[in-house]
C-alpha cells in the first residue's frame, strides 16, 4: 500500500514535470504564432521592414556569389597566360628560331615567338631606363627567350606543358606567367576585404532597422506590458513576443534576399554562359547553394533576434506599472 | 499576512503619501481602507504590490520583508497576490476568456488545467456565458467582474482592491462587495481601498482610515469616521 502510494506519487510528479515542459513549448509555439499574426495584421508596415532587411542582406550575398564565381573561374582557366622558355647561353639565334618553329607544330601551343638577347636588351633599355647598366657590361647577360601561349585555357594542361618544356635540353628554365590571373586574385582579395566591411555595415543596418521597428512595437503595446507585469509577468515573458517578431522579420528578410538573388542569377545565367562560351569554357554560373542559403536564412533570423534583443533590453525595463 | 511596521513614503517633489503607518492584517481577515482622495490609500496598496518602495519602515507580506526583495523576485511574488483595479486594467485586444487566462498563461499552466480554472473563475463572477466577448462590449460592472475573475484565477491567498466600486451604481457596488465577502469566506485575506463610506460601514468588517498619510483610525464597523470622505 505504502510503496504503491509512493509509486503513484512519483508517477504523478513525473507527469506534471512533463506537462510543465510540454506547456513551455506550447507557450513558445503560441507566442511565435501570435507574433506572426501580429506582423501579418499590419502587412504594409511589416513588408517595408522586411524589404529593407532583405535588401541589406541581398547586397553582401550578391557580392559573395560574384566573388565565388570569379574565384572558381580564375582557378579553372588561365586566359592570357604565357610560358617563357629561357634558353641556354650557347644556343644561337638560328637554332632558337628552329626550336620555336618546332614547338609551334605542337598541338598544345597556339603561338610562339623568339626574343633574341639583343632584342631583349633593346627592350630592357627602352622600358627600364637602365640601359647604361647593360652597355657598361662586356657581354649581354640576357638569355634568349621563347614566349609561348598555350592553346588550352585549362590551368592543369598549362602546368603539364610547362613541366614537359622545362626538360628540353636547350631550355635552361621555364616559367608560367600568370600575370592576368595573379592580378585577378589580388583584386579578389581586395574585394573580399571590402565586402567583409560591407557585410558588417549592412548587418548593423539590419540591427538598427529591426531595433527601431521593435521599439515602436513596444511603445504601441505599453498598456499591455504594464498589465502583464502587474499580474506577475517576468521581463523575459514580456520580451518573448518581441524577440520572436525580430527573428521573424530577419528570417523573412533572408527569404526575400534569397529570392531576389535567385532572380538576379537566373536573369544573368544566359548572358554569362554566352560570355563564358566565348572563352571556350564550360563553366556554369554558381548560385548560393543549399548550405549558404541556410546560412543566409539563419543569419537573417539571428540578426533580427539580436536587433529585437538590444531594443527590448533598452526599452522594456523602462515600462513599469505606476 | 500583511504587516506595516512604521512605514513612510514620500514621493519625489515632497508629497508625504504615507507617514509612519502601523497595522497588521492576519490570515483570512477582511479589511477596508478608507480616507479622502490623496490620503494614501493607493500608495499603501502599491507598496504591497511592490509598485513603489517605502523609504522608511518595513512591509511584510506572508512573513517576507518586501524591502529585501530583488527585482527578479517581484514577478513571482506578484503572482501570489490578486489585485482588482478601479480602471480594470484589461487588455482590450483579447476576449474575456483570454483576459482571465493571462495570469495562468504567464505561469505556464497546461491548457486543459488553465481552461478549467478560467471557467471556474468566470462562473464565480457570473460571466461564463460571455467568455468569447470582447471587454469593450461589456458594461462597467461586467468589466470589473472580468478584473475580479483575473485576480482570483490562480487562487491567491491575498486579494487587494483599489476602489473596485468607484464607477459603479450602489446596487452593482453592493454586489461586488458581496462577491468579495464570498472569497473571504473561503480563506482569502482581503484589503479593499474604498471611499464609499456608506457602503463599507454597512458591511461589518475592520476599517482602516487614512488621513494625509497617517493611519488615524483602526476600528470595526464604526458608523462615523472623523476625517473620512463623505
Amino acid at each position: 500500500m505504502n510503496t504503491r502510494k509512493r509509486e503513484s506519487g512519483a508517477k504523478q510528479s513525473q507527469r506534471t514535470a512533463r506537462g510543465a515542459l510540454q506547456s513551455h513549448w506550447q507557450q513558445h509555439l503560441k507566442t511565435a504564432r501570435e507574433s506572426l499574426k501580429r506582423l501579418l495584421s499590419t502587412p504594409t508596415a511589416s513588408l517595408m521592414t522586411v524589404a529593407v532587411i532583405g535588401i541589406a542582406l541581398l547586397l553582401p550575398s550578391a557580392v559573395y556569389v560574384s566573388m565565388n564565381n570569379l574565384q572558381a573561374l580564375s582557378g579553372g582557366i588561365n586566359v592570357g597566360s604565357q610560358i617563357s622558355l629561357y634558353l641556354n647561353e650557347d644556343i644561337t639565334d638560328e637554332e632558337a628560331f628552329q626550336i620555336s618553329e618546332r614547338l609551334l607544330q605542337r598541338e598544345q601551343i597556339a603561338s610562339s615567338e623568339y626574343i633574341s638577347p639583343a632584342q631583349a636588351a633593346a627592350e630592357f633599355n627602352a622600358h627600364s631606363g637602365l640601359g647604361d647598366v647593360i652597355d657598361a657590361l662586356e657581354n649581354n647577360p640576357l638569355p634568349g627567350v621563347i614566349v609561348l601561349s598555350p592553346s588550352s585555357i585549362d590551368s592543369a594542361a598549362a602546368s603539364t606543358l610547362l613541366e614537359e618544356l622545362s626538360h628540353l635540353p636547350e631550355v635552361q628554365s621555364a616559367q608560367l606567367d600568370l600575370q592576368w590571373v595573379e592580378r585577378l586574385q589580388a583584386f579578389l582579395q581586395l574585394t573580399q576585404r571590402a565586402s567583409t566591411g560591407l557585410m558588417l555595415i549592412l548587418a548593423l543596418a539590419v540591427l538598427f532597422v529591426v531595433g527601431n521597428t521593435i521599439r515602436l512595437a513596444i511603445e504601441g503595446r505599453r498598456a499591455e506590458i504594464v498589465v502583464i507585469k502587474l499580474v506577475g509577468g517576468t521581463n523575459s515573458y514580456v520580451a518573448r513576443p518581441f524577440l520572436y517578431a525580430g527573428a521573424l522579420y530577419g528570417f523573412a528578410g533572408g527569404v526575400l534576399a534569397w529570392l531576389l538573388l535567385s532572380i538576379i542569377l537566373l536573369s544573368l545565367r544566359g548572358p554569362a554562359n554566352e560570355l563564358l562560351a566565348l572563352y571556350s569554357s564550360d563553366y556554369q554560373l554558381q548560385g548560393l547553394g543549399a548550405a549558404n542559403s541556410l546560412i543566409l536564412l539563419t543569419l537573417g533570423a539571428f540578426l533580427g533576434w539580436l536587433g529585437a534583443f538590444i531594443s527590448v533590453r533598452q526599452h522594456l525595463s523602462a515600462i513599469e506599472p505606476r | 499576512m500583511i504587516k506595516f511596521d512604521n512605514v513612510s513614503k514620500r514621493y519625489p517633489g515632497g508629497h508625504q503619501a504615507l507617514n509612519q503607518v502601523n497595522f497588521e492584517l492576519v490570515d483570512g481577515e477582511m479589511a477596508f481602507l478608507t480616507g479622502r482622495s490623496g490620503a494614501g490609500k493607493s500608495t499603501l496598496l502599491k507598496l504591497i504590490m511592490l509598485m513603489e518602495k517605502a523609504q522608511q519602515g518595513q512591509v511584510f507580506v506572508n512573513g517576507k520583508n518586501l524591502n529585501r526583495m530583488s527585482p527578479a523576485q517581484i514577478p513571482f511574488y506578484r503572482r501570489r497576490i490578486g489585485v482588482v483595479f478601479q480602471d480594470h486594467q484589461l487588455l482590450f485586444d483579447r476576449n474575456v476568456f483570454d483576459n482571465v487566462a493571462l495570469p495562468l498563461q504567464i505561469e505556464g499552466y497546461p491548457k486543459h488545467e488553465a481552461d478549467r480554472r478560467v471557467r471556474a473563475a468566470l462562473d464565480k463572477v457570473g460571466l461564463l456565458k460571455k467568455e468569447k466577448m470582447l471587454p469593450i462590449t461589456l458594461s462597467g460592472g461586467e468589466q470589473q467582474r472580468i478584473g475580479i475573475a483575473r485576480a482570483v484565477v490562480n487562487r491567491p491567498k491575498i486579494l487587494l482592491a483599489d476602489e473596485p466600486t468607484g464607477n459603479l451604481d450602489p446596487e452593482l457596488a453592493a454586489e461586488i462587495m458581496h462577491l468579495f465577502e464570498q472569497f473571504n469566506q473561503v480563506g482569502v485575506s482581503m484589503l479593499i481601498a474604498s471611499h464609499d463610506l456608506s457602503l463599507i460601514t454597512r458591511l461589518k468588517h475592520r476599517i482602516l482610515t487614512l488621513d494625509k498619510g497617517r493611519l488615524i483610525q483602526d476600528a470595526y464597523h464604526t458608523a462615523t469616521v472623523p476625517g473620512a470622505g463623505r
